[in-house]
Parts: C-alpha cells; structure tokens; sequence
C-alpha cells in the first residue's frame, strides 16, 4: 500500500484506475429508502488514501446507513461504490472484507463469553482446527499490539473488557482481517474522555501506517482534533466536504443543523410564576454502571419553557426518562413542593401522572404508543385509571373514552379523524398529535416533551408548538428536549445546553444565537456565566 | 410489503391454516390407504348429526374452551402458558378434595365449592413458573413444561398413596357422593327434549360461555385487561405507562391458571364423577391449538374450541367404525398448532401475493 | 444398606436408561447452541423409533433401522429449521406442533403397517441392537470390586450406548476445537458478530439443527431396537423433556450434559426399584417423587438457586439484520 503523508488529502486529485487510485472509496450516486423513509439521498463522497476522513451530521441524518452499505449490511437502491479506485459490488459483509474494508459499529458485534482471541479469528479462521488459527492469530495480534498501540489480553473474556477495551478488539478484529480501510461509527458514545483520546491516538497510528479510516461522529470537537477532511450530512443528503483545517465548529454546526425555514411561533412574553419543578444533582447510571447523568440542577415556574439543547445522547433522555419515572436515579427532585421518588415505590409513572406531570416521550413507537392498539385505546394509555375513563368499580367507560378520543381527535386535528383505527396505520405526525393530544389535554402542572415534531411534517409542526405555548400560557411548566436548535430557540423561556450528562449553562433566547449553542454544545465554553 | 384488509387478517388466515392442515391430513389419510371422504362422513356423522353426537361434541368443547382461554389469557400478557395440562389436573384435585371433604347440601353449592377448589388449585399450581418468570427471569416456557411433569407424578402419588380408598386396586379417588352430581343435558328441563339419551356434556358448558363472556370482558373491558393487553404489546411502552410488570405476570398466570383448573369441574365432576389419573387427558395441551387457532379471542376461543370438540368425537368415531386410528385427532391439533401458530408469517406470505395478484390489474386499468 | 451386587444391577440400568437421554440432550445441544430453542426432541425420538422399529423389522437389521431412524428425525428437523429460520416462526409454538404430530403419525403409521394397536412387532436377533461384550470381561470377572463393575455395568451394552459416550467426546472436541463449533457457539450468543464477520447465520443454524436430527434419529433408534424390542405408542414417555431438563442443568455443555443424563438415568433405575431405595434410605420414598425429580431440580437451576442456568443469549429469537 503506497503511503501518504498527512495533510495531503488529495481533494483535488482525480480517481484514477488501478491500485495507486488517490482514492481509498467513491460512492457514487448511493441512494437508499426504508419504507417511506429515504435514508440517503443521492450521497457522493470521495475518501483520499491514508487520511482521517470524518462523516458528521445529527441523529438520523443517514450516516450509519451510508457506512452500512459500504459495509454490505445493506443494499443500496442505486448507486456505486469504488474500492481503491475499482467499482466494488458490496452484496455482503464477506466482499467488504475480502475489497480490505473493516467496520467497527456502534454497538459492537462481539460474543461476550468468547476471548478476545476468538472474537479475532471468529469467521477468520485458518482450516477446520482451531488450534492453529489461535497460534496464529496470538502471534499476529502481538504484532499489531506492538505496532498501533493497541494492547489488549488476548484470552480475557470479553465480558470482563471495559467498553474502551471491547472497541480496541473490534479494531484488531478489522486489522486482523488486513483491512486498510476502517470504519468507525460513533466510537466515542460510549467512551470516557481518557478512552476517547487513546483511541485518536490509535487512529493517528493507522493514518501513520497508510490505513484509511472513516469517523462518523456527531461530536464537532472529534472531528476537529482528529480528522483530516470532514463530510457533513444532513437529513439523508451530503451538504459539503471540506478539510477540516480550512473550517470551523461554527460553521459545521451551522451545515449539519442548516438553515431551515424558521418557524415564528407567535408567543407572547412568559409571565413565570412558583417554582413547579425543583431538580437538584440528578444523576442516571445505566445497565454497563456508566453516569450518563452527572448531577444536573435546574428549576422551572409555571408558566415557563425550559429548552434543553445539546446533540442528542448528552444525557437528555436520561433526564426526561428519570422524571417521567420510567428508570432510577439519584438526587432531589419535587413537585410544587412535593417530593418526587426517584427510586423504589412511587417512582413509576402512575405515580408521576397522579401527581400531575404529563410526558410526551421521544419515542413514540416504543414508549408513547402502542401501535397495535386503536387510538382510542391509546388515548388512555397511561390513564387507564381516569376516573371519567371508569364506568363503574369494574369497568371502564369505553364509549366514554372514544367520545373523548373524537374531541381530541378533531380539536387536534388528527387524520384520519377515526378513532378505530390502529395507531401503527397513521403517519407519524398524526400519531404524534395523538400523543401530544391526550398529554397536553390532561392540563398537567408539569409537561415533559420530548422531540415534539420529530418526524412530522410542517404543518402538524406549528399546530404541536401553538399547542405547547398555549399550555405554557395556562400556567403550565414545560421542559422541552429537542435536537432541533431552531425548535428550543422559538419555543424555550431559557435555554439549558446539555454535554456529557451535565448541563453547561443556561441562555436567554432573546441575547444567544446559535453560534454561542453551538459551542456550548460541542462542550466548549469559553465565557463564564453570562445569562 | 403491503398489509392484509382486516376480515382476511380475522378470519381468512385461520380459514387458510385449517385448509392446509385438512388437506395434509387428508394426504396422510390416503397414505395409509384409507379414504379421507368416508373419514369426512364418520366424522360429520358421529359428532354433529344427532343429539347424541353432540352431547360428546358439547362435552369436550366444554373443556377445550377453559384451556383455551387459559392460553388466550396468559398469550394477552406475552406469556406463552404451556402448563394448562397440570394445571388442569391440580384443578382436578382441587374439585376431588372440594367435593370429598365437604359434605355439599345441594349441586349448586357444590359445583361453587369445586369451582373454587379447582380454580384455586390451578392458580397455585401456575404461580410458582409465573413468579419464577417475574422475579428471576426463568423462562416460563420451560417451567411450565416442568411443573407438567411434576403435577402428573404428584397425582399419581395422590392418586395411588394417598386419596385411593382402602381396598381398592386402581388409581382413582372415591366416587363423588350423589348430592355433587351435576346435571347433564339429558337432565336438565328443557334441554332433555332434545337430549334423550345419557350424555357427558352437562351444566359446566354453559360456565365455559359463561367465562368466555368474562375473559372478554376482563381483556376489553376493565383497566386491569388493558394493562394485560399493553404489557403483552410492548413492555418498554408499559415501564413508559407505569404499569409494574412483576404485577401483570402474575396476575395473568393466576388467572391463565384458574381457567385451567376449572376445567375440572367438567370432566372430573360432570364426568367421571371421582378423580382418575391422567385426568386431563391431553385438554390442557389442545388450548394451545384452540388458542391460536381462536386468534386468541374468546369468540373464536369458542368457535375453534367447537371445532375441536367435533374432530375429538369425530376422531373417537373413526377409531370405533373405520381402520383409521383415533390417534388421526392428535395429527390434525398439530398440524393446526404447526399452521396457525408458527407457519402464520407463511400463510400471510402466501395471501398476501394472491391479495396482490388482484389488485394489480385494477391499478392498471386506473 | 444396599450390597455390592444390586448396586451394579442399578448402575447397569443407569448406564441403558440414560443413552437414550444423553443422545437426545446431545441433540438438542447443537440446536440450541446455534439458538434455535428445541422442544421437539420428543417429538424427534419418538418419530425415530417408529421409523427405526418398522424398517428393522422389515429388513431384520437394525443398522437399517438406525438409519430410518435418523432419516425420520431429520425430516422433523427440516420442517423445524424451515419453520424457525427461513420463515422466523415461533420456535417453542414449532415445536409443540412437531410433538403433537409425532404422537399421531407414528401411530398411524405403525397402525396401518402392522395393525397391531399402533405398535410394530417385536423385533428378535439382527433387527436388534445385541450387547456387546467387551475383551477380558470374563477374565477380569474374579478381580475384587473393579472385575464384576468392569463385566457387569460397563461390559455388556449395545454399540449405541457406547457410541452415546463417544459422541460427548465428540461434541466436546466439535465444540470447543473446531472452527466449525467456534462459529456455532458464536452464533447462539450473537448472531450480529457471525453476520458481520461474513459467515452465514441461517446456514449455520441449519446445519446445528440437522445434526440435531441426526442425533434424536439415534436416540429414537436405541428405544426401538436396543432397549425395547419394537416401537410402542409414546414409547419416549417424556424422555425428550428430560432430556432438555438435562441440557438446562448441564448449562449445555457436553461434557456436563453426561453428568445430568447419568444423574437422572439413575432416578430412572432408582425409580424401578422402590424396595432398594426404601432399604437404604430406610424411609419409604414415593416412586413418583424419583420420577419427578430430574424436573424438580431443573425448576431450582432455572430459578438460579442451583448455580444458574443461563441459556445462549440469542436463543429463541429469530435473526433480523440490524445494525
């Protein structure tokens, strides 16, 4: 493999035939849709040989799609893909392996109770023995131990691995399968900051070595240290490739959110009253014993939107699924007053609502809906219990209930107006206004919303946010989560900038513009307090 | 892939499953050189042709519908309860011991007594599976397999240790005292005009309506049925909903459970009036078929459980008048569990193409 | 206390009753290794011993026997892999099916063939598996302790007993050795690291199952033609489900599966024998307690008061591609 030094990124060279291409991959025209969803649009992008090229854009803009089908996980619907300057047909993990390409995903493909060994040579192996593919392979991962800084025990359980660890032997697995070109999705989400920087250093090592690596990221502050040139994604469409010596995080941000119409919400100014949610050093850990939530203190008065801004998996679902009582934590919270359980009984979400919060959650399909189930069976979801849902001590009043399911459905406009309907056959924005419509309509004291107009068309987009604002104007609190930088600026009272589990500080819509969120976001904070 | 309009979804699908499970059975019926037509007319005629027939037909409907709205139950909360068969003979034990130790005034007293027992019995006997899956993760397909097992050695013990009056060679209680007999149809004013003769079927089939009428009301109609229903269709939405899963498991197997047991009080009470071993008979198991092949529905419970009351007599038929073994009623319940149950995604594959095929040309002439 | 010889007459028939366990928790090893759940090893016996005792009694050799044993298992085994992997049916639902119909067809079958109640006509001399007799049995005899346990218990069995304890061996060195069980074992845990790493899931899978075919063929086979003479009605009496109970408590693994198929061959020897139990225990014991007992501690590993049992990681759930 011919090397090349850093910093020649070839972005005006031409791909040409034969093994010295300047390119390690092209893909040209690459377009892919998942049902109604075009994942990737139309997608050109030309990787120079030997550098750090970085893929970033937000959730969901289609980069893990893009690098799936480089990786033959998917098919692509059109399109073509050029190894080494030669067209690849990549029907299959197999061919990506055999073309010299390694995938190291975002969840990693490892067998927990196997070794570090076997996960190496698994689907690798020399002959039907494993004996001598073990020898062979303890051998070579000394070498490359050696050579790229990336010492792991070969016969520890990988169960037993920190997560840092587990991704070092998804490397070495792609390294062990001699691939040149290295795919990286998101390596850092489950990284410490100590992990996260060996791992540039190891990915500087294979620049050094005249590997190619691909490093999609959302993080702004990665892409800057570590990459060479920088792609920018947005909503399934390539918007720039640049060197990243040549731009900044400013104007990144600016590409990957872009400039969408701005939607003025008409809202009048915020009159806050008492303190309704009082947050102090809420702190999450999940299932691996990782804080995801670091001690986050905030409050909110009636009458109030608290915008939550960041680049999602900061610790905000975290939040909002620890309020809405759906996982554990620790810390103080309460309610008008009243202490709210964070852990053991009363830290459920019957409890939550009985006490008046209402929750609109991110995620529609796997928490705020069940799409089997009839709209009208959605409407109570959550309220079984209502008492104007009861008919008497044993039965529920279901006549009641669509009745009150058709109100909302017509106040809200959501269509088909049929309540008999399965919530899975609506689009999404009417599935939303379901939701939005049987929480905002219960009048909480508290509403935690959760990417309101994730996925849903314009025109539900302003309904929902006339709708928020109206519940803010009856006195209501509102913590609002969203991605969306446009969302928080037109909706919040104050804005909170979440990073790394914490939150980075509090803004004024009106004196911030999104050059300073940005930052804020990329966890950079320049300035002290200011708002 | 496109979706199936709603009746081909209720009641094309099972029609499809049944027709291929007819049809192979047919194919095995002339593979042993018998004629599937003359099976087709023993049966008909055996079951359904005369009120004798269906006094057997009604009679093991009657059971078959308790064991399949134990299954539908238990499948409403994601749980798949294949213990019905000892839960239906701890039942059994629960009537025996209801019936033998307390001295009844009157059937209906005692038919409430044995209800309870049977229902209590078949409860017990689901909530260890149900609070091993709850608590410890133990998946509740093998352990209701194992209690199956457990519950036929406990009742040969009880049977033959324990409840087998002195003296006596075979395994099997005492004979119920007359005040516990319940009506069958030939006794009962009314329906004796139609049921002339002596037959098994008897007042339990009207119970097994009767919670048929309740699970549907408990499933589509109280809070606690929709909390079932939701846990069932998705738990990460019911941790979002507040419902406490460890709650809904069981409460779902208790109740999958009861349904079970009270089967009992059909065959061992209405029936063979004292306590036989292997009481069940394989009912417990024939839920799961009834279950699926019903949609899980207490309509179609009831419909599906008719179904396998007359392939069980009509099968009973086959063995007495032609060369075909009875055995033929145990090919076709799998063959029903094979289709309707994990060969659905196949047979929705298959409509869906046909489904496809006719809409294509009204699309063209558009 | 029980004297030296009874003690060898219930090892003896430990070793004959848990063969046919030990096979079919073998079976059921690869299959649910390559995370396919299994409950149809009954139904795979059971349709194996049919197959084994009708064609054994047509060609009075019991190695053709064996052989439609295994080709009756295997045509089970098909329709469970086409049901569970390429349509991505409900394995335990496939598997209930497959039982139910094993109990019928093989009756049918045995009916239409032999009419004799759903049974095949005893089988006598080549149509069975006869007992080997292993070298120096008889010369070792008057050695003290080891000569009779040497001539009695280990001597003296079918060629399929012996090949049952051959095929953990086996299995283990498949297992752990070979490439061929690296990637099974992988495929049980994760299928996502077997997908990614270019090898087929479905094709491996399918390939465990078939070996679980092969295996059910030759415990189905032992039954018909070794341990009993001919094929009876149920003559599997539940032995596929202790043999799952078994592969629970051996966490499956081969080697431990032997252990637990030995432990409950012997509740099964034991349970043929209340009067030896009641003399050593000095109490009586109920039969049906020793009958139930492979299943009672089965419950109590599956509960995790017994170690705990955890089953491979992907087992259970059809493969979806994700990402």
């Amino acid at each position: 493999m011919k090397r090349e030094g850093p910093g020649n990124t070839g972005e005006d060279m031409v791909a040409t035939n034969g093994a010295d291409a300047a390119f390690a991959i092209e893909l040209k025209g690459i377009s892919k849709a998942f049902g109604p969803v075009q994942a990737n649009k139309d997608i050109n992008i030309a990787v120079p040989k030997g550098t750090i090229h970085g893929i970033i854009g937000e959730n969901g803009a289609g980069k893990s799609t893009l690098m799936s089908i480089l990786y033959g996980f998917y098919k692509a619907d059109s399109g073509q893909i050029f190894v080494n300057g030669a067209l690849t047909p990549i029907p299959d993990s197999q061919s990506a392996i055999r073309a010299g390409i390694g995938m190291v995903f975002q969840h990693f493909k490892l067998v927990q109770n196997f070794s570090v060994l076997e996960n190496i040579i698994l689907g690798a192996e020399e002959g039907q023995m494993l004996n001598s593919s073990l020898a062979k392979a303890r051998k070579e991962l000394d070498r490359l131990a050696r050579d790229y800084d990336l010492d792991v025990d070969p016969d520890a359980l990988i169960e037993d691995l920190s997560v840092g660890h587990q991704q070092r032997v998804e490397i070495l697995k792609a390294l062990y399968r001699q691939a040149d070109i290295l795919i990286l999705d998101e390596p850092t989400g489950v990284l410490t900051p100590d992990e996260a920087d060996h791992l540039f250093r190891i990915l500087k090592g294979l620049k050094d070595q005249g590997k190619t690596v691909i490093l999609i990221t959302h993080k702004l502050r990665e892409i800057m240290e570590a990459t060479d040139n920088v792609s920018v994604m947005r909503r399934g469409t390539m918007v720039a490739t640049v060197k990243t010596a040549e731009t900044s995080p400013e104007q990144l941000a600016e590409l990957m959110v872009g400039r969408k119409v701005l939607l003025e919400v008409e809202k009048g100014v915020a009159k806050p009253g008492e303190v309704v949610l009082k947050v102090e050093d809420l702190r999450v850990r999940d299932e691996h014993k990782v804080e995801r939530l670091k001690g986050v203190s905030f409050e909110i008065r009636a009458g109030e939107i608290l915008g939550i801004a960041g680049v999602a998996g900061n610790g905000q679902t975290e939040l909002m699924e620890a309020l809405g009582g759906m996982i554990r934590a620790t810390g103080r919270a309460s309610l008008k007053g009243a202490d709210l359980p964070l852990s053991g009984p009363g830290a459920d979400g019957q409890s939550r609502r009985a006490a008046g919060i209402a929750h609109v959650p991110e995620d529609r399909h796997h928490h705020g809906l069940i799409l089997d189930f009839t709209a009208w069976e959605n409407m109570a979801f959550g309220y079984f219990n209502d008492p104007d849902y009861q008919k008497n001590a044993l039965l529920m009043d279901n006549d009641a209930l669509r009745d009150d399911t058709r109100k909302k459905m017509e106040k809200f406009d959501v269509r088909p107006p049929d309540c008999w309907l399965p919530a899975k056959s609506f689009s999404g924005g009417n599935q939303q206004k379901i939701v939005v419509a049987r929480e905002i309509e219960q009048s909480p004291a508290l509403l935690l919303i959760g990417q309101p107009t994730r996925g849903v068309d314009i025109g539900a987009i302003e309904f929902i946010h006339k709708q928020i604002i109206a519940l803010r104007d009856a006195g209501a609190a509102i913590l609002l989560v969203s991605v969306e930088l446009d969302e928080i600026m037109s909706l919040s009272d104050r804005i909170a900038v979440m990073f790394d589990g914490r939150i980075m500080g509090f803004r004024d819509p009106e004196t911030t513009d999104e050059r300073e969120l940005g930052l804020l976001m990329a966890g950079v904070t320049g300035k002290g307090e200011a708002a | 892939m496109d979706r199936l309009p709603r009746w081909a979804d209720v009641a094309l699908v099972p029609l499809v499953s049944l027709t291929l499970a007819a049809i192979i059975s047919a194919l095995v019926i002339i593979a042993i050189g018998q004629d599937p037509w003359e099976a087709i007319t023993v049966m008909v005629e055996g079951s359904v042709m005369n009120a004798y027939g269906w006094g057997y037909t009604l009679y093991y409907a009657t059971s078959f519908i308790f064991t399949g709205l134990a299954v539908t139950v238990a499948f409403h909360a994601g749980l798949f309860n294949i213990g019905g068969e000892g839960q239906a003979q701890l039942g059994g034990l629960g009537v025996a011991l209801a019936v033998l130790f307390i001295p009844w005034p009157h059937w209906t007293l005692a038919l409430l007594g044995a209800s309870v027992g049977a229902a209590l019995f078949g409860a017990a006997w689901a909530a260890i599976p149900a609070y091993l899956q709850a608590k410890r993760g133990s998946h509740i397909v093998i352990t209701t397999i194992m209690f199956n097992y457990i519950a036929a050695s406990l009742m040969i013990y009880m049977l033959v240790d324990v409840l087998r009056p002195p003296g006596k060679m075979d395994p099997a209680t005492a004979n119920f005292p007359p005040q516990a007999h319940l009506p069958r149809f030939n006794e009962i004013p009314g329906v004796n005009l139609i049921f002339e003769t002596k037959v098994p079927a008897n007042v339990t089939f009207f119970i097994a309506l009767a919670m048929a009428v309740v699970v549907w009301l408990l499933l589509w109609r109280t809070r606690l049925g929709y909390q079932i229903r939701a846990f069932g269709k998705s738990e990460s939405a019911a941790r979002y909903a507040g419902i406490n899963p460890t709650r809904i498991i069981m409460i779902a197997m208790l109740i999958s459970g009861g349904l079970a047991g009270l089967m009992a009080i059909n065959n061992v009470m209405g029936e063979a009036e004292r306590l036989l071993g292997n009481s069940a008979s394989g009912a417990g198991f024939i839920g799961i078929a009834v279950a699926l092949m019903g949609r899980n529905h207490p309509v179609g419970v009831v419909l599906a459980a008719l179904l396998f009351g007359f392939l069980f007599q009509g099968g009973a038929e086959l063995g007495l008048w032609t060369k075909i073994p009875i055995e033929l009623r145990t090919v076709v319940q799998g063959l029903v569990i094979l289709f309707t149950g994990a060969l659905d995604v196949m047979v929705r594959m298959l409509l869906t193409r046909i489904f496809a095929l006719f809409r294509q040309p009204k699309l063209e002439a558009a | 206390m029980m004297d030296y010889g009874t003690l060898l007459q219930i090892l003896d028939s430990t070793l004959r009753l848990a063969t046919p366990l030990l096979l079919a928790c073998l079976a059921g090893l690869y299959s649910e290794r390559s995370g396919v759940f299994d409950i149809g090893l009954e139904g795979k016996m059971l349709t194996a011993a049919m197959c084994a005792g009708a064609v054994a009694y047509y060609t009075g050799s019991a190695w053709a026997g064996a052989l439609a044993g295994i080709g009756g298992s295997l045509v089970f085994a098909l329709i469970h892999g086409v049901t569970s992997i390429t349509f991505r049916g409900n394995q335990l639902i496939a598997g209930v099916a497959l039982n139910f119909l094993a109990s019928g067809i093989t009756v049918l079958t045995a009916q239409s063939l032999f009419g004799q109640g759903g049974r095949t006509p005893p089988l006598t001399g080549a149509a069975r598996f006869g007992e080997l007799t292993l070298p120096f049995a008889e010369a070792l005899r008057p050695v003290p302790v080891i000569g009779p346990l040497y001539a009695d218990v280990i001597s003296g069995h079918s060629i399929l007993v012996y090949a049952a304890f051959v095929i953990v061996a086996l299995t283990w060195w498949v297992l752990y050795r070979t490439r061929y069980g690296l990637r099974l074992r992988a495929v049980g845990e994760n299928p996502a690291a077997v997908d990614t790493a270019g090898v087929s899931v479905n094709r491996l899978r399918f390939s465990a199952v078939m070996i679980t075919g092969v295996l059910c063929g030759l415990a189905g086979a032992y039954m018909a033609t070794a341990l009993q003479a001919g094929f009876g009605k149920e003559m599997t009496a539940g032995r596929g489900y202790i043999a799952l109970a078994a592969l629970i408590f051996a966490k499956w693994r081969p080697v431990q599966a032997m252990g637990a198929c030995l432990l409950f061959g012997f509740f099964q020897a034991l349970a043929l024998r209340p009067d030896v139990v009641e003399r050593v225990v000095h109490m009586k014991v109920p039969v049906p307690f020793l009958d139930a007992l492979p299943y009672i501690l089965t419950v109590l590993v599956l509960a995790g008061f017994v170690g705990k049992a955890i089953p491979p990681r992907a087992g259970g759930e059809p493969y979806v591609k994700e990402r």
